[in-house]
């Protein structure tokens, strides 16, 4: 029998990045013992990534900002699919959240009155986003780090997940191996958070880096959760497009929430065209209200003209983008123009700082004098495992789940700067849902299969084998069939037949996975970790496919060529992806119906 | 297509050899683009860190032709035509695997910091010419090369005595918060062993973030060390002039 190390937690949380330092924090607050794994080092999760705003109610800047109308915002960009409670308990708790990371050290930028400074964001009435210059993810991170080194619980870095244990039903533990050198460990756990992010690594053109590899959905999937609107994808309207080896990379959408354009290559600022009607009004009617917006916002003073046309959300933008491009009035390397050089340099650099260095680090552009090529770019996806919005409990007794891995918040498309506030304001609610679960189950001893060890550690080993063997195949080599897939059947716009054919695609994919094999040793060894990430990456995959095939109409960021319109009707079913023997269930479920006195809050809004 | 000549230090804790690769170039490619060839092409278990490939969190940190540099952030286009590019781990810290090292020591120093302690009666209102300076310290990537390159942790490994470059620009950078309140000075002179460093500055020049390490975070500390240990008259008197 191989050798593994043992841990015992009440509570082990599965990635640390916002969502799992904030769950960790929770769980460890409410006094049970807690253990946090990450697959990479502690503060470089993806949340460090985010650059934008943490999107937040305070109303330090619009003072006709309140709850319900992030509520509103944020169900009217996810396009009514949202699951109503967890909007509401996000719209609610972010002030506080925010608060609380300043008491906890975070240095967000300032108004003027010495408060939380806040940035207009798409899809946002409001001026919400509190942030850092467009580093509002570092800080954030770093608070979350050096809070939670000083609450006692232990950190398991560089290691990864391989496999959910359970006892009948019930959660039991954790199976998984370091990075670092290849040994095996067993946690003992009698609850589980997960908070492993996304999927991006399925596709080609990606913001998420090499950890996005849809680890926590496939374990929650494995273990009996289901999946919930997995079809939801977003496309982030701006990444870089040139040079290749940053193409992907994000450009944040706080550029054009500082009065960023865009234009194609006739010079048009072509968004003002690719406006829906329902949302028309709340967008400036020219470039002349447009630039008076611009105006009042950098000289932090109130106006009425209304906001620009390229702050429309990210579904639309990045339609309209891909549009031009398609259309041919793209940029040189394919993307479109993002303008900011016609402000202050100086400002651009004080607000943008990152953005600027990396523009002019990576692609000798500088973004004060000239415009950026960006074009759309694979970033979140808003379906995933669903949960409990209270409690972010799964349908699997022991099992949580907490941010971009989890569903229902988001619904059709999300919002941005309405990630960082997803992950402290549902991690601590998840942690505190896991603490609880732990104290009612009191003494109950629970048990650890000695078989499902031995199977999860033959799983490990297996790729050694393959790789001994003449047909064994290199799974970056794999890695990059399934994006073309992805990319090329699943993409921004869809319809059925690309779909029928990504899906057998996937299917004669799934073959050469378990085929996947590698040479070496165990000590870091990355194509090794490749192989049984392939594994989690697929089954995430293949329920993208299945959820995109099975809705059939356009909503959100779900596009569909052959059902161009929205369907009232189908708002009332979640589409849920779970596991029936080897097979995979498709099925339709009822949403939750928002009560009556949430309903009024849009009511009001129409009759505006 | 040109080619470029990597030679990548291969091998396990210490004892290894640089391997030769070459590598097709991109317009506007950088190390890391060439590390990653190297690993889907030639070897999958060509171990590197990384996670943002934008310079953003400090994870592919090694020393390209003998200067610590983050991979991500290293133009190949910077290098002569034909020129040999040699890619380690850094040195400072103990050895894993290829480019990999053992940095958890950092980890451990973070904990001994005594962390933000704000009063409890704080009305949180500060203004942003009160935080710029802390600002720039909390802009720190923790990419650790500033680690790697100061010489009392690399040429004499007193990591007994020395938090290091990036724990000063911590400290700074609580120290500075308009609304902390704690006094770290005598851990940073005790602990943290600040009178080891001797102003080099190597540290401020290869830190990718540009934060003033030397200037902004240390030598201040260095002076609020020497008010409070060795010139009890001048820290008053400036104490009244101040107000901190
Ligand atoms: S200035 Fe001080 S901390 Fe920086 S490298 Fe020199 S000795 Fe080290
Ligand atoms: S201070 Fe600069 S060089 Fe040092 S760890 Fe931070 S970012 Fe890196
Ligand atoms: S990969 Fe993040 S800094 Fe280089």
């Amino acid at each position: 029998m191989a050798n593994y190390e043992v841990h015992e937690h009440d509570v082990l949380v599965i990635g640390a990045g916002g969502a799992g330092l904030r769950a960790a924090i929770e769980a460890s607050a409410q006094g049970v013992n807690v253990g946090l794994v990450c697959k990479s080092l502690l503060g470089k999760a993806h949340t460090v990534m985010a650059e934008g705003g943490v999107a937040a109610a305070l109303a330090n800047v619009d003072e006709q900002d309140d709850w319900k109308v992030h509520f509103v915002d944020t169900m009217n960009g996810g396009k009514g699919m949202n699951n109503w409670r967890m909007a509401q308990l996000h719209a609610q708790e972010a002030p506080e959240r925010v608060r609380e990371l300043e008491r906890w050290g975070a240095v967000f930028d300032r108004t003027k009155e010495g408060k939380i400074l806040q940035r207009a964001f798409g899809g946002h009435k409001y001026k919400r986003l509190c942030h850092v210059g467009d580093r509002t993810g570092l800080e954030m991170i770093r608070t979350l780090q050096d809070q939670g080194i000083h609450r006692g619980f232990n950190v398991y870095m560089e290691c990864a997940v391989t496999k959910l244990l359970k006892d009948g039903d019930r959660i039991s533990g954790a199976f998984g191996y370091y990075r670092e050198d290849g040994r095996y460990v067993l946690f003992k756990a009698k609850a589980i958070v997960l908070a492993t992010g996304g999927v991006g690594k399925a596709f080609t053109v990606t913001s998420n880096s090499w950890e996005y590899t849809a680890d926590g959905q496939a374990l929650a999937y494995d273990a009996g959760a289901d999946l919930i609107d997995m079809e939801f994808v977003q496309f982030h309207p701006t990444g870089m497009v040139w040079p290749p080896g940053v193409r992907g990379i994000l450009v944040t959408e706080g550029v054009r929430g500082e009065g960023g354009i865009l234009t194609n290559s006739e010079k048009k600022r072509f968004m003002r065209d690719y406006l829906p009607e329902s949302t028309k009004s709340e967008f400036s009617v020219d470039d002349e209200e447009s630039k008076r917006w611009v105006e009042a916002a950098i000289a932090g003073q109130k106006t009425d003209a209304k906001r620009p046309p390229e702050l429309s959300t990210r579904d639309n933008v990045a339609r309209a983008i891909y549009t031009e491009v398609k259309e041919g009035r793209g940029s040189p390397h394919g993307g479109v123009f993002l303008d900011i050089s016609y402000q202050d340099a100086a400002r651009v650099r004080k607000k943008l700082p990152s953005m600027y260095h990396q523009f002019k680090d990576l692609a000798d552009v500088d973004i004060t004098a000239g415009p950026m090529e960006v074009g759309p770019t694979m970033h979140y996806i808003m379906g995933g495992i669903r949960v409990e919005a209270d409690t972010q409990q799964t349908r699997v007794p022991g099992l949580f789940a907490a941010g971009e891995c989890s569903g229902g918040m988001h619904g059709a498309n999300r919002l941005g700067g309405n990630s960082l506030s997803d992950l402290i304001v549902f991690g601590r609610l998840a942690g505190l849902g896991a603490a609880e679960y732990v104290k009612g189950l009191g003494n109950n001893a629970l048990a650890i299969n000695n078989d499902h060890i031995e199977a999860a550690i033959k799983e490990m080993d297996e790729p050694f084998e393959i790789g001994k063997q003449a047909d064994a195949k290199n799974p970056y080599d794999i890695q990059k069939e399934l994006n073309q897939i992805m990319s090329t059947y699943v993409g921004i716009f869809r319809n059925e037949e690309d779909l029928t054919t990504g899906i057998a695609k996937l299917k004669n994919l799934k073959e050469q996975v378990k085929k996947a094999g590698v040479k070496g040793s165990k000590v870091f060894n990355p194509g090794w970790h490749m192989c049984r990430d392939l594994t989690n990456m697929m089954i995430a995959s293949e329920a993208i496919a299945h959820s995109a095939l099975s809705r059939k109409e356009s909503r959100g960021a779900h596009s569909r060529l052959d059902f161009t319109e929205l369907d009232p009707e189908l708002a009332k079913f979640n589409t849920s992806i779970s596991k029936d023997g080897d097979a995979m269930k498709l099925e339709k479920t009822a949403k939750p119906v928002m009560p009556e006195e949430l309903k009024e809050l849009f009511a009001k809004k129409e009759t505006k | 297509m040109p080619e470029a000549i990597l030679k990548v230090f291969r091998g396990e804790k210490d004892s290894g050899t640089f391997e030769t690769y070459k590598v097709p170039i991109e317009e506007g490619m950088v190390v890391l683009d060439a590390i990653h060839y190297i690993q889907q092409n030639n070897d999958p278990s060509l171990a590197v860190r990384w996670n943002c490939k934008a310079a953003k969190c400090g994870s592919c940190s090694a020393e390209v032709n003998g200067r610590p540099a983050l991979l991500c952030k290293s133009r190949m286009d910077k290098f002569e035509p034909g020129q040999e590019i040699t890619v380690q781990p850094i040195k400072t810290f103990p050895h894993l695997k290829d480019l990999v090292t053992d940095v958890s020591w950092n980890y451990e120093v973070n904990k001994k910091i005594t962390p933000f302690t704000p009063a409890p009666d704080a009305n949180w209102t500060f203004y942003q010419e009160d935080i710029e300076r802390v600002q720039e310290f909390r802009k720190c990537i923790e990419c650790f090369l500033c680690q790697d390159v100061c010489h009392v942790l690399r040429d004499h490994n007193r990591k007994d005595a020395f938090y290091g470059p990036r724990f000063m620009v911590r400290m700074a950078s609580l120290e500075m918060h308009p609304l902390d309140t704690a006094n770290r000075l005598k851990s940073i002179k005790e602990d943290a062993g600040i009178g080891m460093c001797n102003i080099t500055k190597c540290c401020t020049e290869v830190c990718p973030e540009d934060i003033h390490i030397t200037d902004n975070a240390i030598i201040p500390m260095k002076e609020r060390v020497v008010d409070e240990f060795y010139d009890p008259i001048g820290k008053f008197l400036k104490s009244i002039f101040a107000g901190k």
